[in-house]
């Protein structure tokens, strides 16, 4: 599909020219967090559009549901592969197969850009699921690539 | 301005009951799924209708007593309204969640309906 391919060549070059404004070797972690505070305003617009016509959420559980399932399917065409929680305000969601690390590598090669690579993903739940009534902390691990596994951590307020 | 001031007044009471509402207690499930909250409650003047998105924002519409035209399915139309016009704002980027609206789209859009519901 046309726009699948379009959002990912935009990511990309988004990642290129954040990267390219830092410059210097500590930089990293500056990068990532302007990536991932792009995707938490973008996550905030994105989950009104989506949340408009649906039912009224019941609980916590039905919210990360609805990020895994229509959420990222909106987004990335597919569904997380799986959700895991401890029920104490601890998800795991796990991607095989990240559309935005499918064209990055398949293997360990580039293990190091990873994470910039799923800033932006990061806030976008994480910007989702603050419209939502939900303040939390998202981070990302990738293992084997292009899978890779988003932790998010409910903040009690 | 003192009739402004009473229309803020009704609108900030009216978000106990609306909160009242959406914590749904003692109420089927069925009832809390529906983001219109319909007639929230009449005081002598005015008749305030409510409305909460799944995004925690509440829309409140306050109508004249003596307006006994006005449909229930003419302010679940309204709210759909300002439900639509609010997701377009927060999509614009240039808008910054928790400011106030300075969008004219959203503003003409809003008179046109109160014109519309008179």
């Amino acid at each position: 599909m046309a726009d699948e391919a379009l959002f990912q060549f935009l990511h990309s070059e988004i990642i290129q020219y954040v990267n390219s404004a830092e410059t210097g070797e500590s930089e990293n972690g500056r990068c990532v967090s302007k990536l991932e505070n792009m995707g938490f305003r973008v996550g905030q617009g994105l989950i009104e559009r989506f949340t408009k016509d649906t039912p009224r959420f019941k609980d916590e559980l039905d919210v990360m549901k609805f990020i895994c399932k229509d959420f990222w399917t909106s987004v990335f065409k597919k569904q997380i592969d799986n959700l895991r929680t401890n029920h104490q305000g601890i998800y795991v969601l796990q991607d095989n197969k990240f559309r935005l690390l499918t064209q990055l590598s398949a293997g360990k090669q580039y293990m190091e850009h990873a994470p910039k690579f799923l800033a932006f993903t990061c806030g976008l739940v994480r910007g989702a699921l603050s419209n939502l009534g939900v303040k939390s902390i998202v981070t990302a691990e990738v293992s084997v690539m292009p899978a890779c596994k988003f932790q998010v951590m409910i903040q009690k307020m | 301005l003192n009739g402004e001031l009473k229309f803020h007044y009704t609108v900030h009471t009216s978000l106990d009951v609306v909160e009242e509402k959406i914590s749904g207690v003692g109420k089927a499930l069925a009832d809390q799924r529906e983001l219109y909250l319909g007639l929230l409650y009449p005081t002598e003047d005015y008749k305030v209708y409510g409305y909460v998105t799944n995004s925690k924002v509440k829309f409140v519409i306050v109508v004249d007593s003596s307006n006994t035209s006005l449909r229930d399915n003419e302010i679940r139309s309204m709210f759909r309204k300002l439900h639509n016009s609010f997701t377009d704002v927060m999509c614009n980027p240039f808008y910054n969640p928790g400011d106030p609206i300075q969008s004219k789209a959203f503003d003409s859009i809003v008179s046109t309906m109160m014109v519309q519901a008179c």
